[in-house]
């Protein structure tokens, strides 16, 4: 096998070992083989529920939002407004930071500034609406008022940081 | 299960407004957004796979026992490396910081656990690095362990 072949095939390795595995669990009753398999079921379960969805809206996002009219909001020169914009864009989506990183792919395609983009995963990673509900269900309110309050200021900073040490580092974000 | 369903309303809803107003674009929208699904889904259940692996080898139980009441600065560490390290669904990891609280675990250390687990993703780097390189992936990470940290000292003082 060339290591072109590897290379290729290398992503469906870990995913093939764990359909042996759990078959395998369950064949012969091995109960930890079985424990693990349910609990990437549960897993799967909450990804497939919000991620396919994700891809459409950033689809529809690419196609309907030219470069320019993006630019111009949370481009380089976009201030206050372009910020706000991007915590509001971030804090009405779902699921782990992981779904993120597409959209921010999309985001430095359509030309948003290097400071918007990390403001962007900041709000994703700890300012969603959906979970901040589950938050204050499980946390009480004053927990996640505190947590929301004292973690948005930060993460605007590593915005400003990001910002300033990437400006002339040729800084992108890569379509996977 | 619920904000799943507001999310896949609004997408629907979306993609039905978008189909009206215009068929190609939608048409095109769609396709975009299937091929950045399709090259991403493996890497996705890999993910999954390694947390359902991890979550076996550190059951909640025994993150609630380490975390717990008393656990003082060596809990606030233990809670940052875990909550960096892993990934948890949040369906888990709210029941379990509820769990921390009720068993006289600090607001701080809560805190840190839960911000860590949301900003900071050893186990999904090799993805972020696909994405934005090694350098930039690694710092963000470091920045935020580093601010999540911050995060649950002040939050320790407020509360």
């Amino acid at each position: 096998m060339t290591k072109k072949h590897f290379e290729k095939i290398k992503p469906y390795i870990w995913l093939a070992s764990f359909a042996v595995f759990s078959v395998g669990s369950f064949w012969l009753g091995f109960d930890p083989g079985k424990t693990i398999y349910q609990s990437f079921t549960k897993s799967f379960i909450e990804m497939i529920t919000f991620i396919p969805f994700l891809f459409i809206i950033v689809g529809l996002f690419d196609v309907w939002f030219p470069k320019e009219k993006i630019e111009k909001h949370i481009g380089k020169d976009s201030g206050i407004k372009g910020i706000l914009m991007v915590v509001i864009l971030a804090i009405f989506q779902a699921g782990p930071l992981y779904g993120a990183f597409p959209v921010a792919h999309i985001l430095y395609k359509k030309g948003a500034s290097i400071k918007n983009i990390f403001i962007y995963l900041g709000a994703f990673s700890t300012l969603k609406i959906p979970m901040l509900g589950i938050e204050i269900g499980y946390l009480g309110l004053k927990f996640t008022l505190a947590r929301t309050l004292v973690a948005l200021p930060l993460f605007i900073a590593i915005g400003y940081f990001m910002e300033w040490y990437l400006k002339n580092r040729n800084f992108k974000v890569n379509e996977v | 299960m619920n904000n799943a369903l507001i999310f896949i309303s609004f997408s629907v809803f979306t993609s039905l407004v978008s189909f009206l107003l215009d068929k190609q674009k939608t048409i095109l929208g769609f396709k975009k957004g299937f091929k950045m699904f399709k090259n991403i889904v493996v890497p996705f259940l890999n993910i999954l796979i390694l947390v359902s692996l991890l979550l076996f080898i550190v059951p909640p139980q025994m993150i609630v026992k380490y975390l717990g009441a008393g656990s003082g600065a060596i809990g606030f560490a233990i809670a940052a490396v875990v909550g960096s390290i892993t990934l948890i669904p949040g369906f888990i990891s709210y029941p379990i910081a509820s769990g921390l609280l009720k068993q006289g675990a600090s607001y701080s250390t809560v805190a840190v656990f839960m911000t860590t687990l949301m900003m900071v993703g050893v186990v999904t780097l090799p993805l972020e690095i696909k994405y934005f390189g090694r350098r930039v992936a690694i710092l963000r990470n470091l920045l935020n362990l580093f601010v999540a940290i911050i995060i649950g000292i002040l939050i320790g003082i407020i509360l």
